[in-house]
């Protein structure tokens, strides 16, 4: 929203303050100012009233004109204008020579063979308008010569307000409540508005209207006719400009004004086609053609404005295009309203058309306001055109009162909630200048609160306590720790752990930590033959790829590899994320924080990549929670899954997760020469794992014996289970030492370590445990290599 | 027999000068030493000589004798110090422009900052929570005061799940677990609520250079008895110093969020320029626009189980997508989600 300091110091003196300082306090007080600040009229000097004494064609061209303008002194002034409007007897504006607009400084200079001195302007030239078709017309009764700045309030400073910072403020839709904020800030007294009296016409007749809705809180309204005046005072024009709104006509204008300079938007109607005024929705759904000539589908939550039965307008939003104003209009009537907040906001959504009005009446406006806009209204109307008479009585319905706030605290709550000492006159002058009404008996206080604060703004005392604080200024404030008392801090385990995980993946095992979204890639899925599978969609998407939440996070990763596949001959990536797995009872999701990794190698031993992943998995869990891990074989529950080497990664009888192969046909669409594995782990069973810590064991100080059998087998399993069964305790160690993969003869080398902490073995106890070994794997046809 | 002795020493002599090297060295004290050599010889050729003689040759081919073992180890010492220089002088100097290239892992950059905040907070007394990503209408809103009407509710702006929960659009979502959750140690030990909260949150908005639907913030909570702005304003000013590890000039601005009472946008001083001059970064303003915070609302404190009349709180919001982009200069937001190796591989770590 655009302010005019001229317009706010209409309602407060700020004499002898400067602008600039005021306007960053009131960012700092009240609301966010944008940072452009515009000087209107400050690059605009030696512009006069002018009136064109002769108008001649100029020989060779039909565009230009040759003029002599009287610009007050005593010679007439020549120049050539080609601007099409022009006719003796015309005033209009007149840079003279040494005049400046904008980078452009007048000097005499010929022009298509004659002399001009000085440039008739149109209003966009002096920058008051966009009207560019004509130079300017001075309408009013105005010397010749008189310097434009005098008559015309050109210079302004306009700042903007931005809107969002608004949104809590429906009193700041105006000059009148913005003027308001700076009589706080500059602490000068905030003028009272002009009013009509409305009483006056109370003998008249009322206007036949009624609401039948509670969506509308207040409907108030006024006729009147014989309005003569068509275009706005210039000022009333340049204002209105300045502020972003372009003239219409005068009584649009008017409207446009005070819905500025109150924050009320207002609406006339040709009197004939609203004889009688109902306010209600509608059961049936159908179209109807605003002003702007667009037809827009009303549904049966649209609170419209009728006439009888016959719909008019779109309340809070846009009047129809069939009870506009015409030509012979002559009876107008005035529409000042509230309506329900919520109604107006989901109203623009559904039409999706917002409109200045819409947009005051979606922050909750003040009902208190609809009739004195009214009064306003008339007052300046008659001001501006003598001959308009008002011809009914101020119709007047307000179905809805807010209620009335009063709120009551004392000194010491304000002292403990800023945590600095505000005086007790500082508050009370504070809240009086804000508009609040404020008694208090020592330091007990009660306020109440004014009622264009109170329709949703101010309702707690913490929020008295930010009106106090903000006109105090938090630049003032005087800063200074907590005092509390300590206590340490516990780390959760399932944070301590994903941090350890990440760890350990970037630094021991140069895994890359890379970020996805929470929901299938669906296109890139499809790329890859992979289902879009979950088991909950989100419901407003907007976008098929936004739409299943996933339910494991492999291939969101096999889709980074394949955007990645040029990066590196081999890598692995890896993600903590979040998956829904299913439903609870009570249809809730069930939501997962999962650790992926996948691991890609171009071309490459599968066999190696898939151990390498073993290693991972079984390093984070001997580093994190010194505990073992088991793979149990697995049948694929999804379809990028190889259904051979699918193992459940076991810790005790608990699954904390899995790790497996790419199903071949995915692999073919991803890269069929590569090596890719994949793990997924449940991060909170992960932190569930109890740690065993580390066991410590005194090395033996006497010499151990280490023996090597190599055993005609292609699985290590039937070894382990022989050792096992030997139950040793001697054995300290073993370690897989040498494996020879073969159709035939196949073969796996054990190293064992045998050591006692009390004496040195002896070759005979030590072969007498692996001969036992031996013997038992005999039994299952396992022999020892030769 | 005098004069092959004399002839003998004289001969070593020459030849010790001529071993090059330890191999012929030890190949000359073979020939003249071992027992097929020629100093030994002469003690085989006594056999023919007077008992006298025998007494006066054989010290002298003893003495012969001792002396060339000593030569020669004396010869060998020189060698062996003329090897070591020669190997020094053989070791070429390395090349140290040539670029190395080691295999390292790396982290995701939020994760950097986010680890960072968490130090800071940690250092100050603060829990690091965890929380969920899909919400309940509750959590999200409702137990943070924002009313059914509020248009951060609207379809639009929030994903909303097909039963009714959602994906949470703003951390805030967890201050009421976390109300409730040390609540009860703050009443009955008088222990300070001090939590932080990072977490990916989600806005249902079309994506650029600048927006992204899938964002870090970090929400962080202090309640106790008597918390008032005055100690937020300080709070906020030391905790951003210590984040950008230089003495930052914080402002407080009013702002409407409906789970504070009063709310704040917290602008700092430039990081650039330093707030005086102004420039393109901080769009001449001098400040940055970084956080919102505030006193947290009595409904919400109410909602958390904690009487608001006795205690008072405050809460902040950092944008770690944000702080992560101004920390690394990261100029398109969905670089972060792209799962780009070439950008993301760069940050292998930060500490």
């Amino acid at each position: 929203m655009f302010l005019s300091m001229n317009w706010i110091k209409d309602f407060v003196d700020l004499s002898g303050l400067d602008d600039l300082k005021l306007i960053n306090q009131f960012s700092l007080s009240t609301a966010e100012v944008e940072n452009e600040i515009q000087f209107k009229g400050a690059d605009l000097s030696g512009v006069v009233v002018a009136e064109i004494k002769s108008v001649e064609n100029h020989p060779e061209s039909k565009k230009l004109h040759l003029l002599k303008v009287d610009i007050g002194e005593e010679a007439l002034v020549d120049v050539v204008c080609g601007a099409p409007n022009v006719r003796v007897g015309m005033k209009t504006a007149f840079a003279k020579v040494g005049a400046k607009i904008g980078e452009i400084e007048i000097a005499p200079r010929p022009l298509a063979g004659f002399m001009s001195c000085g440039m008739c302007c149109s209003e966009k030239e002096i920058g008051i308008s966009d009207d560019h078709a004509g130079i300017m017309e001075i309408t009013d009764d105005v010397k010749n010569g008189t310097d434009l700045k005098d008559i015309y309030a050109i210079d302004d400073i306009i700042f903007e307000v931005d809107n969002k910072s608004l949104t809590n403020r429906p009193d700041l839709w105006s000059h009148y409540g913005i003027a308001r904020e700076f009589a706080a800030i500059a602490q000068r007294p905030l003028k009272a508005l002009a009013f009509d009296d409305l009483s006056a016409y109370d003998h008249l007749p009322k206007v036949d209207m009624k609401i039948e809705d509670p969506l509308c809180q207040r409907y108030s309204c006024l006729q009147f006719e014989n309005i003569s005046r068509s275009v706005s005072p210039v000022n009333m024009r340049i204002r209105l400009f300045y502020c972003g709104m372009r003239a219409i006509n005068f009584l649009a204008d008017m409207t446009n004004y005070l819905m500025l300079e109150m924050g009320q938007p207002m609406h006339a109607f040709d009197s004939r086609k609203v004889e009688n005024i109902r306010i209600r929705r509608f059961e049936k759904e159908f179209e109807f053609t605003t002003l702007d000539e667009t037809e827009r589908h009303i549904d049966t939550d649209t609170l419209m404005i009728c006439n009888g039965d016959e719909p008019v307008a779109i309340a809070g939003i846009m009047g129809g295009l069939d009870s506009e104003i015409v030509e012979d209009t002559n009876t107008l009537t005035l529409e000042s309203a509230t309506f329900d907040a919520t109604s107006i906001r989901k109203s623009t959504v559904r039409l999706a058309h917002r409109t200045d009005a819409s947009m005051r009446y979606e922050k909750s406006l003040d009902p208190e306001l609809t009739v004195a806009a009214i009064a306003r209204f008339v007052y300046l109307l008659k001001q501006y055109d003598s001959g308009v008479e008002v011809v009914s009585a101020l119709t007047d319905d307000y179905a809805y009162h807010y209620p009335q706030v009063t709120l009551s605290f004392d000194k010491a709550y304000v002292d403990r909630y800023t945590g600095i000492r505000i005086d007790n006159d500082t508050i009370v002058n504070t809240l009086k200048r804000l508009g609040f009404g404020v008694e208090n008996d020592g330091d007990e206080f009660t306020v109440t609160v004014p009622s264009w604060r109170a329709t949703k703004d101010v309702t707690i005392k913490a929020d008295i306590i930010e009106e106090i604080t903000r006109i105090y200024g938090y630049d003032n404030f005087e800063i200074h720790t907590a005092n509390a008392p300590l206590f340490p801090t516990r780390p959760e385990i399932v944070k301590k752990d994903e941090d350890n995980v990440k760890d350990i993946l970037v630094k021991h095992f140069n895994l890359h930590e890379l970020h996805s979204y929470v929901w299938n890639y669906a296109d890139e899925f499809k790329e890859l033959g992979i289902a879009n599978e979950g088991v909950i969609k989100l419901k407003n998407a907007t976008n098929p790829n936004i739409e299943t939440i996933r339910k494991t996070m492999i291939p969101t990763q096999l889709c980074q590899i394949k955007s990645n596949l040029g990066y590196a001959p081999s890598y692995g990536i890896f993600e903590v994320g979040r998956v829904v797995t299913g439903m609870t009872d009570d249809n809730l999701c069930i939501e997962e924080k999962h650790l992926g990794i996948t691991l890609y190698q171009k071309g490459g031993n599968v066999r190696e990549q898939y151990f390498k992943m073993k290693a991972i998995v079984e390093t984070l869990v001997d580093e994190l929670k010194h505990q073992t891990v088991s793979f149990k074989k697995l049948a694929p529950s999804f379809d990028f899954e190889h259904p051979v080497n699918l193992n459940a990664v076991m810790v005790g009888d608990t699954q904390i997760g899995r790790i497996g192969l790419i199903h071949p046909s995915v692999l073919k669409k991803l890269d069929k020469r590569a090596s890719v594995v994949f793990a997924e782990l449940d991060m909170d069973k992960f932190a569930a794992i109890e740690n065993a810590s580390i066991r410590y064991e005194e090395p033996s100080k006497f010499p151990g014996i280490e023996i090597d059998l190599s055993f005609l087998t292609s699985r290590f399993a039937p070894i382990a289970k022989a050792i096992k069964n030997a139950s040793c305790k001697l054995i300290k160690g073993v370690d897989v030492i040498d494996i020879y993969e073969a159709k035939e003869n196949a073969s796996i080398a054990v190293r064992l370590t045998f050591s006692d902490n009390t004496r040195t073995l002896t070759r005979e106890e030590v072969t007498a445990v692996t001969d036992a070994i031996i013997a038992d794997l005999e039994k299952d046809g396992i022999l020892l290599k030769k | 027999m005098k004069e092959k002795l004399e002839q003998l020493k004289s001969q070593l002599h020459a030849e010790l000068g001529a071993a090059a090297d330890l191999q012929s060295l030890e190949n000359l004290r073979v020939r003249y030493l071992g027992k097929k050599g020629s100093i030994t010889d002469l003690l085989k050729g006594m056999k023919s000589l007077s008992h006298e003689e025998k007494k006066d040759f054989g010290q002298r081919v003893n003495a012969l004798k001792q002396q060339a073992a000593e030569s020669i180890q004396k010869r060998a010492e020189e060698l062996k110090a003329l090897e070591i220089k020669k190997e020094i002088e053989r070791m070429p100097e390395f090349d140290l422009t040539i670029p190395t290239k080691e295999d390292r892992g790396s982290y995701h950059p939020i994760t950097l900052v986010q680890r960072e905040c968490e130090r800071i907070f940690t250092t100050m007394g603060f829990n690091v929570e965890d929380y969920p990503e899909v919400v309940t209408d509750y959590e999200c809103f409702e137990a943070v005061n924002v009313p059914k009407n509020h248009p951060a509710r609207d379809m639009q702006d929030t994903y909303y799940l097909e039963n009714g929960e959602l994906l949470k659009s703003q951390t805030s979502a967890a201050q009421n677990a976390i109300l409730r959750k040390y609540g009860p140690r703050l009443m009955e030990e008088g222990m300070p609520i001090r939590a932080i909260f990072p977490g990916r949150c989600f806005r249902n908005e079309a994506t650029d250079a600048t927006h992204e639907n899938t964002f870090f913030q970090m929400e962080g909570v202090m309640v106790d008895k008597d918390i008032s702005i005055s100690n937020l304003i300080y709070f906020m000013k030391t905790m951003l110093s210590e984040v950008f590890q230089k003495d930052i000039k914080v402002r407080l601005r009013p702002g409407f969020f409906p789970f504070v009472e009063p709310g704040f946008e917290l602008d700092i001083s430039c990081l650039i320029c330093g707030g005086e001059t102004g420039c393109p970064s901080c769009n001449h303003s001098g400040w940055l626009e970084l956080c919102p915070c505030g006193m947290i609302h009595p409904e919400v404190l109410k909602e958390g189980g904690i009487d608001p009349e006795q205690y008072t709180g405050f809460a902040f919001g950092l944008g770690l997508t944000r702080l992560a982009m101004m920390k690394y200069g990261i100029k398109d937001i969905r670089d972060l989600n792209s799962g780009s190796l070439k950008v993301m591989s760069q940050f292998t770590d930060d500490k």
